[in-house]
């Protein structure tokens, strides 16, 4: 399959615009789940406001947020595909700025020292761009994350050493989940990454944290960890915009690697619950859009 | 907990009567500032031609469409999508923005810190908690962007809106020292020793 870039610049810029606008089926089944078990009446009267809301976008054809978020493109790769990886690079950051410019959208990215806004939704490293590869033949699959910044303001990295176990990876993600209070816009997906080094151990608490809801750990200590953590997150009270309640967050989310024998380290990175996601599937017969 | 229709600009006295609990539903006239402007307004000695005494002004920078100036637009922006911003990263101008420029009511979402409370109680203001991430909802509320200034700082440009029923928003913080966010942070650092304890934890 050789791939087409114009198909792959019209997707970037449609994705952007379809994740701001239509929140995943999970997300939605997340406040459902929410609603049935939440006591707290001004946190079940949020909660209303917020799945209100998500009907409100897509009746008005408009974005469940103002914040548009720093752009993620996660390109996955399969066999037998052909393409300049430079030019697909760039392809993504015309479809970027096209969304911005076209629909309109805030540009919510500056330099980071000159706060200059050039009005595109990129600048330097961003949007951001990673690359996987799998076995399935014939297919790129392309799936964009706008990130909050509520959220993402509230990312944590912990170097722990071995002496402290398990226990100060516990107690982290409580602490942050704390001290990240209604700051957020909880309820939020928990995003933990346990391992690495720290820039993969960060990069892995994204990952968990824009993970579908519903999702498990593959690892199965992970797993377990994840089912632990979720449940005594919600035992804190922060509530749906941390006014109180029972809904913190949807789930704990955990992803591993392996680390240094000397190592323990842990991060944290929080999707609000506008847990905004699409997805683009390129094969030889076209393009599907779907999570 | 009572709910309050309140037509912009307010009174000290109006300010005064909100209590944490209530909720309030704006009218006519709403600005719109964040981390840009108040950074340029209370760091960097910019002034505003617009009058801000008695009034609310949202965390926000929207989505909006550059259009010709015409009657419906008279800014030249239709609006596209207008929400709000984290609050929190705007502490510590909250007292600048009351006695400088009068502003009686910040809306936002996530709350806000002592700072800003103490300013409520002295100054005579409240803190109105909207719910973040339901901007789709809140662009229903506004009818149109009237003006803007300081529009180098597009999006973080100061914005006045003309709004139609704005709300209803909660009162979460007021000029009685009442703060539902305080209330909810004991609760929560109580909370964490069961939350602990639960991940076979001691503290």
């Amino acid at each position: 399959m050789n791939l087409d870039l114009q198909q792959v610049e019209d997707a970037a810029k449609a994705l952007y615009i379809r994740a701001l606008k239509v929140l995943p089926p999970d997300v939605k089944s997340g406040f459902a789940a929410l609603q049935k078990t939440e006591t707290d009446r001004t946190a079940q009267s949020i909660l209303g406001t917020m799945v209100t809301n998500i009907k409100v976008a897509e009746d008005t054809d408009n974005l469940l947020c103002q914040d548009t978020g720093l752009p993620i493109y996660n390109v996955t790769v399969g066999r037998n595909v052909s393409f300049d990886g430079s030019a697909l690079k760039a392809a993504l950051v015309r479809g970027c700025t096209r969304a911005t410019r076209e629909h309109p959208l805030r540009s919510s990215v500056v330099h980071p020292l000159t706060r200059k806004n050039e009005h595109t939704s990129c600048g330097p490293g961003i949007p951001v761009i990673h690359f996987d590869f799998v076995d399935t033949p014939d297919v790129v699959d392309i799936e964009m994350i706008p990130k909050g910044s509520g959220s993402e303001n509230n990312s944590f990295l912990r170097m722990a050493i071995p002496a402290e176990g398990q226990a100060a990876i516990k107690q982290f993600v409580i602490d942050c989940v704390i001290a990240a209070g209604g700051k957020t816009c909880p309820p939020t997906i928990v995003g933990v990454g346990v391992g690495g080094t720290s820039d993969l151990c960060i990069h892995l608490a994204k990952k968990a944290a824009t993970r579908p809801l519903g999702s498990v750990c593959a690892d199965a200590a992970g797993a377990a960890l994840e089912r632990e953590l979720s449940e005594a997150v919600n035992l804190l009270g922060i509530g749906p915009q941390g006014l109180g309640g029972d809904s913190t967050a949807f789930a704990v989310h955990i992803e591993i690697a392996a680390t240094h024998i000397t190592m323990n380290p842990v991060a944290v990175n929080m999707q609000c619950h506008s847990a905004r996601r699409a997805r683009a599937t390129l094969t030889p017969t076209g393009i599907t859009y779907g999570f | 907990m009572a709910h309050y229709e309140l037509t912009m600009p307010v009174s000290e006295t109006q300010a005064r009567a909100l209590r944490v609990n209530d909720t309030v539903t704006l009218q006519t006239t709403l600005y719109g500032i964040r981390d840009a402007s108040y950074i340029a307004l209370f760091d960097k000695g910019r002034h505003t031609r617009f009058d801000l005494n008695g009034h609310a002004v949202i965390h926000t920078a929207p989505n909006v469409k550059k259009v010709p100036v015409s009657a419906e637009h008279p800014a030249g922006y239709a609006p596209v999508c207008i929400g709000t911003t984290t609050s929190d990263r705007m502490e510590r101008f909250t007292r600048a923005l009351m006695t400088q420029t009068g502003v009686r009511f910040i809306v936002g979402k996530g709350g806000m810190r002592e700072g800003s409370l103490a300013a409520f109680g002295e100054i005579g203001g409240a803190y109105l908690a909207i719910i973040g991430g339901t901007a789709a909802l809140e662009t229903t509320w506004v009818e149109q962007i009237e003006d803007v200034d300081l529009d180098d700082l597009n999006p973080e440009s100061l914005w006045k809106f003309r709004i139609r029923n704005f709300g209803p928003l909660l009162v979460a913080m007021d000029s009685h020292g009442g703060s539902l966010y305080t209330e909810v942070n004991a609760k929560v650092a109580t909370n964490r020793a069961a939350a602990l304890a639960r991940l076979g934890l001691t503290v």
